[in-house]
């Protein structure tokens, strides 16, 4: 086994190890990382996400550790030894290479102006970085970024998101001078000035000092204004990190940056440079995708291929401050005879520029800013002929409405990962993909930035591919269109349904999904006729199933705030009725023990005391946790238990797709832990915050801001609103998360629904709501009250209280819990352990 | 395997047909202690299985959902949700798992279960 060290462990080196991992089937590498950064690789582009509720752990890349992967974190190279062919480190290690990568990435450039090295002076690169930007805007007002480029707009944002007053200043006459014109920077400028970014172009900072009266800083700029600040943020470009490869002697770019040639080697043939550390034809790109195909073509090369690298795409699209931004190919038409073709709509808020060949038939770059959406078609066009009249392409509809039919296969989808639509077309009918996730995992399209994910879509619709969403073998129809018909036709039980839209009799998959679906749109209660043997283990004797074909009961709690003589009932039925309590994770009490038949007696006991249903058992609403507020808390701002309960009640019994959590914390110090939940709602100053999307579970996700600063009922207004849609259009058992990203445009979209209507639904969704409140009546209450319903809560129907002899308890801790069942009766064929 | 308690071949009670709605279960207590889950399907067909979910010995097969995959009447278990034949008790997930079958008829608008088996029933 061969020995290869990789010094750095950004994302660009995380791709080499990743993709040289899965390639080297025969096990000729064994690999060393070592990073300087005390945690394993993490998504830098996204960076500003952590401002918006990402953690670190959301932005990790994953830990490749494993079999002939070791990664050392929090370690310093320090040195290269070309002749003994060993790497030292700060810690005192010596790493022997037989082929080693430098992907030591750049250093943010802080220019040698005096006072740069004040506190409160910040880069932005790292989570580091990150957190001490934080702690400086406590109590700030105002901040100024130094750089107008795509970082620096970044962290304006960054800045106002910590509720920081933002300025930006910028050398060049308008924002982004690397990628966009100056009609498209001034237009960006009214953009960024109405989101309250105050944007200073044409000046430099040419001094940082003390303000007059001592506190902050005062920046002296060159047009010979001052502006004053409580903390600075350098962003002005990056400078490569070769000073390794300095010292061990490498050849090294003019302008810095380890020089490589197309194989990515420099100028000694057992070292290799990629990402932003490497000098390129004497270019060092610092973007992403370069750096990542610069990693394939390393890895490629260590297992004997011949991949080359010759130049990068640097086409760029981003939301900035909520902005569409791109630019793609030779956007400044720096090619001989360019022609232009621009939209400029400042009262639209639209720029849109093509740049042509010079007999206006190829498409040569372009820039797109405040509407990006043709970006997606018109990218991979570039050195292709134009399929119409090139105004035509970026009027509002033009370029979005051309579809992926007008590509050729040379055209590449995916920038980031260097994906073209041969290739795409090619694991859609050589390697069966045959959905979006299925093309992600096989060609790597659309897992980085995700602009393309529409036009993955596109080609596999293009390809023949018809995307099956049958709920089950017996409705063709998803979830979604068996919502618009059952509304559209009024139908209300499952068995008409079917009858005319399925085949068979259903099965546990569809059954309980249109039991559901029946339920959220108004079905009356759940146990009633033939709705009662559609429901789900759980709702079928509303209680949840143990694993001892016990049950567990839950009474609501709303917002969890409880009486002591409630508290009283619930210890007395729990002593009573010899039942396992526990607090659950959502502020209530769970009962646990009890036997089917035992049911109704104990919630006739908790319905006396004023208890109701509190559907831990269904897909429906479960908790609103909430902090204690105003009430108690020293740091509260509003009154979040008033305002959970409020919620709780609203929503209390409104059946979904997948089972619903919501929190409301009093002030940003969250207690209450909102960002985790389905709906999440934090307190400001000015009102509250809604967050959406956030889901525990398998694949936990932090909810992300839909809406700031709302009044009361607004808020409750785009719940309503938030709620009613997820029901209407998410898949059977989607959560939230996985529903907004399934949404095409994403939270975006979300919002242009939940806040500005752009479907023109919203009425609707909220008169929905209102039914549902209006229709809340308690479901336990209603079964206690009907004999029909009582009946079927026996152990046997022979013997309707004999209880069933499979189940006893043991105590632990003073409270019982459940033997393994004991298999009396014992069924004559084996069990599926017994088996093995 | 082994075999069923050797007893008479009688038909007991499990409770008049009104109680048991279509596409509905309900548990039944054996003289001998056994729990047999008993179904009506759709079309108003009757079936007697184990009750005891092979998958987790828990006794709540008769608590499932009644449906069928590609016409074959089904029974899914709450727990699990592994899937078996109604009409032979065969798992249809796993081939090594089959639940006993019970003799069902309607005596005098009462259903009835017979008490002996029809293991291994094909």
């Amino acid at each position: 086994m061969e020995e290869l060290v990789v010094i750095g462990n950004g994302m660009v080196g995380h791709r080499l190890v990743e993709a040289l991992r899965d390639r080297d089937t025969g096990h000729q590498w064994h690999i060393t990382v070592v990073g300087e950064e005390p945690r394993t690789a993490y998504d830098r582009v996204a960076l500003s996400s952590y401002f918006d509720g990402a953690s670190a752990q959301d932005l990790s890349l994953g830990d490749l550790t494993g079999p002939g992967v070791d990664i050392h974190v929090n370690e310093r190279a320090t040195g290269i030894d070309r002749t003994a062919r060993t790497v030292t480190t700060a810690s005192g290690r010596t790493l022997g290479y037989d082929r080693l990568v430098l992907a030591t990435g750049s250093t943010p450039f802080v220019p040698p102006i005096p006072g740069h090295d004040r506190d409160g002076c910040h880069v932005y690169r790292t989570i580091e970085d990150l957190d001490a930007i934080t702690a400086s805007a406590q109590g700030a007002t105002t901040g100024v970024v130094i750089g107008g480029g795509l970082l620096g707009l970044e962290a304006a944002n960054a800045l106002r998101l910590l509720g920081v007053n933002a300025h930006v200043v910028e050398l060049a006459p308008h924002l982004m001078p690397a990628q966009i014109d100056e009609g498209a920077g001034a237009l960006l400028k009214n953009l960024v000035d109405e989101l309250g970014v105050t944007v200073h172009t044409g000046t430099a900072t040419t001094a940082i000092e003390d303000t007059p009266h001592g506190g902050g800083h005062r920046l002296v700029l060159s047009n010979g204004t001052h502006l004053d600040a409580d903390l600075v943020v350098f962003s002005v470009g990056i400078r490569p990190r070769d000073d390794l490869a300095r010292a061990g002697g490498l050849d090294v770019g003019e302008r810095g940056g380890v020089s490589i040639d197309d194989t990515c080697t420099t100028s000694d043939p057992r070292i290799h440079a990629i990402g932003e550390a490497a000098a390129h034809r004497g270019t060092v790109y610092g973007l992403i995708a370069p750096g990542n195909a610069m990693a394939e073509v390393v890895a490629d090369r260590l297992l004997g291929g011949d991949a080359t690298f010759t130049g990068a795409d640097t086409s760029t699209k981003l939301k900035l401050l909520g902005v569409d931004v791109a630019s793609f190919g030779d956007a400044h038409g720096r090619t001989e005879g360019a022609l232009d073709v621009v939209v400029n709509d400042a009262a639209a808020g639209r720029y849109a520029k093509l740049v042509l060949s010079d007999d206006a038939t190829t498409l040569l770059g372009g820039i797109l800013v405040g509407d990006a959406t043709a970006y997606a078609t018109l990218r991979p066009m570039v050195g292709s002929p134009l399929p119409g009249d090139p105004l035509a392409l970026i009027t509002p509809e033009g370029g979005a409405a051309l579809g992926a039919d007008a590509l050729p296969d040379s055209a590449q989808i995916c920038s980031c990962n260097a994906v073209t639509k041969g290739a795409l077309c090619e694991a859609i009918h050589n390697e069966g993909a045959t959905d979006v996730p299925a093309l992600k995992a096989c060609t790597k399209a659309g897992t980085s930035c995700g602009s393309c994910v529409p036009m993955l879509k596109q080609i596999l619709t293009q390809q023949g591919i018809e995307q099956s969403k049958a709920l089950c073998e017996h409705f063709p129809q998803s979830r979604a269109e068996l919502v618009e018909i059952v509304r559209a036709t009024n139908t209300a039980t499952f068995s008409a349904l079917i009858a005319a839209h399925g085949t068979g009799t259903g099965c546990d998959i569809c059954k309980p999904a249109v039991a559901s679906i029946l339920a959220s749109l108004g079905g009356g209660h759940i146990l009633e006729g033939e709705a009662a043997t559609l429901q789900d283990t759980n709702d079928r004797y509303l209680a949840n199933m143990q694993r001892n074909g016990t049950y567990s009961v839950v009474p609501r709690i709303p917002g969890g705030e409880i009486t002591p003589d409630k508290l009283i009932v619930i210890g007395e039925v729990a002593r009573d009725f010899h039942l396992y309590t526990k607090i659950t994770g959502g502020q209530r009490i769970d009962l646990f023990g009890a036997r089917l038949e035992q049911l109704p007696a104990i919630w006739s006991r908790l319905v006396n005391a004023g208890f109701e249903s509190g559907h831990a058992y269904g897909k429906a609403l479960r908790t609103v946790k909430s902090c204690v507020g105003t009430t108690w808390c020293r740091y509260g701002v509003q009154d979040s238990v008033g305002l959970a309960i409020r919620l709780e009640e609203r929503y209390r019994g409104l059946r979904s797709p997948h089972k619903l959590k919501s929190a409301v914390s009093g002030c940003a110090r969250e207690c209450a832990e909102a960002r985790s939940k389905d709906f999440g709602i934090i307190a400001t100053d000015q009102g509250w915050n809604l967050y959406v999307g956030g889901n525990g579970g398998f694949t936990p996700r932090h909810a992300e801001l839909l809406a700031s600063d709302l009044d009361e009922d607004t808020l409750i207004r785009y719940i309503d609103r938030f709620l009613m849609f997820y029901i209407r259009t998410a898949d059977r058992l989607q959560r939230t998360a996985p529903w907004i990203e399934a949404l095409d445009g994403g939270l975006d979209h979300l919002r242009d629904v939940v806040v500005n209507d752009s479907l023109g639904i919203a009425h609707e969704l909220e008169a929905a709501m209102t039914d549902h409140v209006a229709a809340y009546a308690d479901e336990w209450a209603a079964v206690l009250a009907d004999p029909d319903k009582l009946a079927r809560f026996v152990s046997f129907t022979n013997a309707p209280d004999t209880p069933d002899p499979t189940i006893s308890f043991t105590t632990t801790r003073e409270q019982p819990t459940p033997d393994t069942p004991l298999n009396l009766g014992m069924p004559t064929h084996r069990s599926k352990e017994a088996a093995r | 395997m082994t075999t069923a308690p050797t007893q008479p071949a009688t038909w007991i009670n499990a409770c008049p047909t009104h109680r048991l709605n279509r596409a509905d279960g309900a548990a039944v207590l054996m003289p001998d202690g056994r729990q047999v889950a008993l179904f009506r399907t759709l079309d108003d067909q009757y079936y007697a299985v184990d009750n005891i979910d092979p998958f987790t010995n828990a006794a709540v097969i008769s608590r499932g959902i009644v449906g069928d995959r590609a016409g074959e009447p089904t029974i899914a278990s709450p727990m699990l949700k592994n899937v078996f034949s109604l009409r032979t008790g065969q798992s249809l997930d796993d081939p090594a798992v089959q639940l006993t079958t019970w003799p069902v008829r309607v005596h005098e608008s009462t259903i009835q279960i017979n008490t002996r088996a029809e293991q291994g029933t094909p």
